[in-house]
């Protein structure tokens, strides 16, 4: 009943082949396990060398995310673009401080929680998950990595090494909405992130996700095309014509009903993109 | 490749020394630092990241150490709050600032705020209010309301000179902080010793179920390191405890059938590593679910069946008060309001859950745990356990919170019968899953009020009726269904009145004492229904309360006249500069197209101190030993709300020396006398009373001794007392008086008891001996777009009678603001479903606004220097205030609690609002 803390890549793998449960900074593994007792093997991949940080990517296209970078990380990258506002803002709001200095961002899209902070701002800015096994390296789109409720197309011995953002529109702004019932350490009832350009005064290229709004955080590509070339005074009116989003399927449950969800949704939405089109986070 | 193996020890640097420990696969550091390197500093409040109590350091970043794999810190440095007190400036700068603001009162939360404040100082010194509550975000406090430790960490730089000594009326730092600020307070789960076994509770799966036992001794034969499998069986006295006499009917272990979801069944014992390692889905125990009544209306209807043999229709009891002729006056009434409102289960939400462990010296049995009730808990566990009552004993430990669910008895019987059946120490701890299913509750209600005034304002007829869901036991329902009659009038006069309240039993949890015993619930509705009526007669709502509020002299509902000390209209005209100015300010507010409107609200409360019209007595001993030294026996149990400085502070103001010439013992059944529970806000009146009087007899004794005048000044010295009369000075030589057996030279002991009387069928009488008297003014913004709601400030005016510590009263009203708003905004527990600190939600350091306490000092004619009590007040009136707020910000009166953002969004659309 080894704990396993590799700082070689190809040992975490090898580690993965033999079945090892992965642990990076515990802090949606513990909760899930709660007081049942663990037996196998427990692979910490926070020591894998090249696993944390933020730098530009290797064909300079973008930024590169390691796995194990932190959501303090984060929120701290100010050499990010200002289309990373939304992200580095959901960064500041994934649990307390004391989560963001543990928790990493690879963490909180393999626990694919339908209200994971971390996986709208992701989604709008078109990131991609680069997962790494014994056949090498591969990339998927997001939303193509999260597939549902706790599942992702993560292969059990692959290892989710990086986040790749490919780079962003010149001059476009990040922003993040979140709406909860309180100020700090709150699981969203909705929130928005949208990314957004504006060029003489309308809208180009806007990326809006939505999250604790589906199974799975989604994009509003209707709304998003709709939005092209709009003028800023219009963006209300277009956002209230497309409500409600029929992309998204919220449910009721002890935060809030499904048909709430469906107006805060747009409410958000409306509001991140005035964030985003002011250049505000 | 780095393989440390479970076996293999795991090194690091823990506040600046080489450590190592051999955790399981796994472990959390926090069980790790706490068990096994024995840093118990560090707190365990939730183990889910969710409350921040055991916040260390990692490399200088704070992270919870529940959440962290002890061996994910191999090589690295750990700091926890004992050791950067010990030796880091900021830390030992900030515990002064937290001493000096009071910032920690049961002090659990203490260490995961100040290393999280650690962290924050060190990068940044001299932090704006924001940065603070961004850096302590993360850990939830439940007893302060979170300003206090704001302020401490924001002038933490300042380091202020020495904090005043204690004395009556000096907003003197606690008596018992420095081991709260310096990480070395001990709560439940920090005192058992190595070694000692392990309980864990075997709990029921559904809220109601048939259950019944496969082979329980094959299967602890099975499991090497468990002692023993304790089920109701074992339970050698009556299976059935209560908290009030004729009640006792929940059983230590569930019986054949289960009535809530986590109804213990049973209790295995064992090593701490053999509990550890096994999995309780395996108990051999089968489970037949069956139909629960949940909601009220469930366990009202006809032929619903019921929950306990006697207590037909599920109604366990009623209360009722009535006066004049209700009906009458309300049909002559000018303007007649109604409203009913509905309120949710809220959890207590301390952040220590219970904890404790028994062990038998020689034939008695010795309980340490975390309790409110030591006296109660002695009683309780001797019935459980048949045993004379002087065979047990009950050891205090810290309370980390307890706002009335620590009354009521948890695990301690099952420490208990394990203790007895192994002959050795055993502990247990709840998880946070297991306290928040299975302990008490505050009542959810369902209230309807109708009140009436005549065109001039006054008050003319009054009729409620609340119905309180009180789960599946008793626990302190009865309280609640007679506490609520008398208070559901408010602090108001209201000759035609007629209240009627039922407890009724479903499938819950129970409910039991929490921070009001029902009249939040009442206030709620009963302060909505003036605001209505002051609307439609076009009277200001301020000078609609103050028109009908009681005066000296005037009979309470209960037909109860006090002829002074009746302080509720000071409280509601303190508030006039703020409600005149928040008026304005709402008028000018300019949403400017936007989604935010402003409103404020004002709402009034009252609380009868002690039992109601029950013996309620508090007894409190001291004795002056041959050295000079006077020793106080104080069995009154600090809980946070600081009588482990109170009850000092009043015996020495009543003895004549300083409080730092007192040395303080207790609580401790052994060796303090009883001072009764801490609830009903009672201990400052009750408790101080007697050791007012155990002050004054003392000092009689030494005078007497002294053969001196009743103003002469006593001086404590070594071996011997001076005393001063006039220009006489007697030196008492304490050698030469004969000890008594307990060591004392001279020594006295008084008990003092409120006078109450029954109350009659209709609830006429003298409950109390004593009320305080409160009222808040919120003023808050909505979000009408999205229903969510910021409060802005409160402003809390507390007739306190006498403030003994001003710190402490403003500690208790900044506590129960925070509870109040929680309870009006977002705290709902859904059995089953809100069982963790996640989903039930309760203010974090972001939702709590300013707070202005305004300390009003109307004298008690029987309180200890004119003092009233004040815990429960603190609560009563936020709630209401907040929703009348709303209500003038928005036009929506809400009538169900909490106010979350989709149901108020929801009445906000039912309303108009776009």
């Amino acid at each position: 009943m080894p704990y396993l803390a590799p700082t070689r890549l190809d040992e975490a793998l090898d580690a993965l082949t033999e079945g090892a449960a992965i642990i990076a900074g515990g802090t949606d593994w513990y909760p899930a396990q709660g007081t049942r007792p663990f037996a196998g093997t427990l692979l910490d991949v926070t020591r894998i060398e090249g696993m944390r940080g933020i730098a530009r990517a290797a064909d300079d296209k973008g930024w590169r995310i390691g796995a194990a970078t932190t959501w303090t990380d984060v929120a701290r990258a100010d050499m990010l673009p200002p289309a990373c506002d939304g992200l580095r803002a959901a960064a500041r709001a994934v649990g307390g401080i004391q989560i963001q200095n543990a928790a990493t961002v690879a963490g909180n899209l393999c626990n694919a929680s339908p209200a994971a902070d971390g996986v709208p701002p992701l989604l709008a800015l078109d990131a991609e998950v680069e997962l790494t096994g014994p056949r090498g390296a591969r990339r998927l789109p997001l939303a193509e990595f999260v597939t549902g409720v706790r599942r992702t197309a993560r292969a059990p011995d692959e290892l989710v090494t990086a986040l790749v953002l490919p780079d962003p529109p010149e001059g476009a702004h990040g922003s993040f909405v979140k709406l909860g019932a309180r100020a700090y350490l709150v699981i969203s009832i909705v929130m928005v992130a949208a990314v957004v350009s504006v060029t003489a005064g309308r809208v180009r290229g806007a990326r809006i996700a939505v999250g604790a709004a589906s199974p799975v955080a989604v994009r509003l590509p209707a709304l998003e095309a709709a939005l092209e070339d709009c003028a800023l005074g219009e963006v209300d009116a277009v956002v209230a014509a497309h409500a409600p989003f029929p992309a998204l399927t919220p449910v009721d449950d002890i935060r809030a009903s499904a048909a709430y969800r469906h107006e805060a949704a747009a409410e958000a939405v409306r509001r991140a993109l005035a964030a985003a089109t002011r250049g505000d986070a | 490749m780095d393989r440390i193996a479970a076996e293999t020890l795991t090194a690091f640097i823990l506040n600046g020394s080489d450590v190592q420990a051999a955790p399981r696969l796994g472990e959390r550091l926090s069980e790790t630092l706490r068990e096994r390197l024995g840093a118990r500093d560090v707190k365990v409040g939730c183990n889910a990241g969710d409350c921040g109590a055991c916040t260390v350091l990692v490399d200088g970043a704070p992270v919870c150490a529940c959440l962290t794999p002890a061996q994910a810190v191999a090589g690295r440095r750990v700091e926890t709050l004992a050791g950067l007190v010990a030796a880091d400036a900021d830390a030992a700068r900030l515990a002064r600032s937290f001493e000096r603001h009071q910032a920690a009162q049961c002090g659990i939360c203490t260490p995961g705020m100040m290393v999280s404040a650690v962290a924050l100082l060190r990068t940044v010194p001299e932090p704006s209010e924001a940065q603070v509550a961004d850096a302590v975000g993360g850990v939830l406090c439940r007893c302060t309301g979170y300003r206090k430790i704001l302020e401490a960490v924001r002038t933490a730089h300042e380091d202020a000179g020495p904090a005043p000594e204690a004395g009556l009326g000096v907003a003197a730092p606690r008596l018992d902080g420095r081991a709260k600020v310096a990480g070395t307070e001990r709560f439940g789960d920090d005192v058992a010793p190595a070694g000692a076994l392990v309980a864990r509770a075997v709990r029921a799966p559904h809220h109601r179920a048939r259950f019944a036992f496969g082979d329980l001794d094959g299967w602890r034969a099975a499991h090497p390191g468990v002692a023993c499998v304790l089920t109701a069986a074992d339970v050698p006295g009556p299976n059935a405890y209560g908290t009030i006499p004729g009640f006792e009917d929940q059983p230590v272990f569930a019986e054949g059938e289960t009535r809530f979801k986590g109804e213990a069944v049973a209790c295995v014992v064992g090593t701490a590593e053999a509990v550890a390692a096994l999995d309780l889905g395996h108990f051999p125990v089968t489970w037949e679910p069956l139909t629960p009544l949940l909601a009220l209306d469930d366990a009202l209807a006809e032929g619903a069946g019921d929950l306990h043999a006697g207590r037909a229709g599920n109604v366990m009891c009623g209360g009722r008060v009535a006066c004049g002729d209700a009906d009458a006056a309300l049909a002559a009434a000018a303007e007649v309001a109604e409203i009913e409102i509905a309120t949710s289960f809220v959890e207590h939400a301390y952040i220590e859950p219970e904890a404790g462990y028994a062990e038998m010296v020689e034939d008695r049995l010795h309980l340490h745990t975390c309790t409110q009730a030591p006296g109660m808990f002695r009683d309780g566990l001797a019935r459980l356990l048949a045993l004379p009552a002087d065979r047990v004993r009950v050891v205090p430990t810290a309370v980390g919170g307890g706002f009335g669910s620590k009354l009521d008895l948890t695990l301690q019987p099952m420490v208990a019968l394990g203790a007895m059946r192994t002959g050795k120490p055993v502990r247990m701890c709840y998880e946070r899953t297991e306290s928040m299913a299975t302990t008490t509750k505050r009542h959810p209600a369902r209230i309807a009020v109708r009140v009436g005034a005549a065109a001039d304002g006054r008050l003319s007829g009054m009729t409620f009726r609340g119905d309180f869901n009180t789960g599946a036991y008793a626990s302190w329902g009865p309280t609640v269904a007679n506490r609520v009659p008398i208070h559901a009038s408010g602090p108001y006069a209201c000759r035609d009145y007629r209240a009627e309240s039922r407890a009724i039993h479903t499938h819950s949890a129970p409910s039991g004492a929490f921070r009001g015993f029902g009249v939040p619930q009442s206030a709620i509705a009963q302060e909505a229904a003036f605001d209505m009526l002051a609307a439609r007669l076009g009277i200001d709502a301020l000078d609609f309360r103050i028109r009908n509020a009681l005066r000296d002299g005037m009979p309470t509902v209960c037909g109860q006249v006090f002829d002074s000390g009746v302080g509720i209209v000071a409280c509601l005209e303190a508030l006039r500069p703020a409600w005149t100015k928040a008026l304005r300010d709402c008028a000018s507010f300019d949403p400017a197209g936007g989604p935010l409107r402003r409103g404020v609200g004002v709402a009034a409360g009252w609380y009868g101190c002690g039992n109601t019209s029950l013996p309620n007595p508090s007894t409190i001993r001291a004795g002056l030993t041959a050295r000079g030294r006077v020793v106080l026996h104080q069995g009154a149990v600090d809980i946070g709300q600081g009588s482990n400085t109170v009850i000092p502070v009043i015996f020495a103001e009543a003895l004549g020396v300083p409080v730092a010439d007192i040395d303080i013992l207790g609580a401790d059944t052994d060796l303090t006398p009883d001072a009764g529970k801490t609830s009903a806000s009672r201990q400052t009146f009750v408790s101080g009373n007697a050791a007012r009087a155990a002050g004054a007899a003392l000092r009689a004794a030494i005078l007497r001794t002294a053969n001196a005048g009743p103003d002469a000044e006593i001086t404590l010295g070594d071996g011997h007392v001076h005393v001063r009369d006039g220009t006489r000075i007697e030196a008492l030589d304490l050698a030469r008086l004969d000890p008594d057996p307990a060591g004392y030279v001279l020594a006295a002991e008084e008990t003092w008891d409120p006078p109450i009387a029954p109350l009659d069928a209709d609830g006429q009488g003298i409950p109390y001996a004593q009320f305080g008297y409160a009222a808040h003014l919120a003023e808050v913004e909505v979000d009408v777009a999205l229903g969510t709601v910021r409060p802005l400030r409160i402003v809390a005016a507390h007739d306190v009678g006498r403030a003994i510590n001003p710190l402490l009263v403003e500690g208790q009203v900044e506590g129960g603001v925070a509870q109040g708003l929680g309870m009006a905004l977002m705290e709902e527990f859904v059995p089953g479903r809100t069982e963790n600190l996640h989903d039930y939600l309760i203010p974090t350091a972001g939702d709590v606004p300013p707070v202005e306490t305004l300390v009003l000092e109307v004298p008690d004619p029987v309180g200890p220097f004119g003092a009233k009590g004040l815990g429960e007040h603190a609560l009563i009136p936020t709630a209401p205030a907040i929703l009348n707020a709303i209500r003038h910000a928005t036009g929506v009166t809400v009538t169900q609690v909490p106010a979350t953002p989709a149901r108020l969004r929801a009445a906000l659309k039912e309303a108009g609002h776009a």
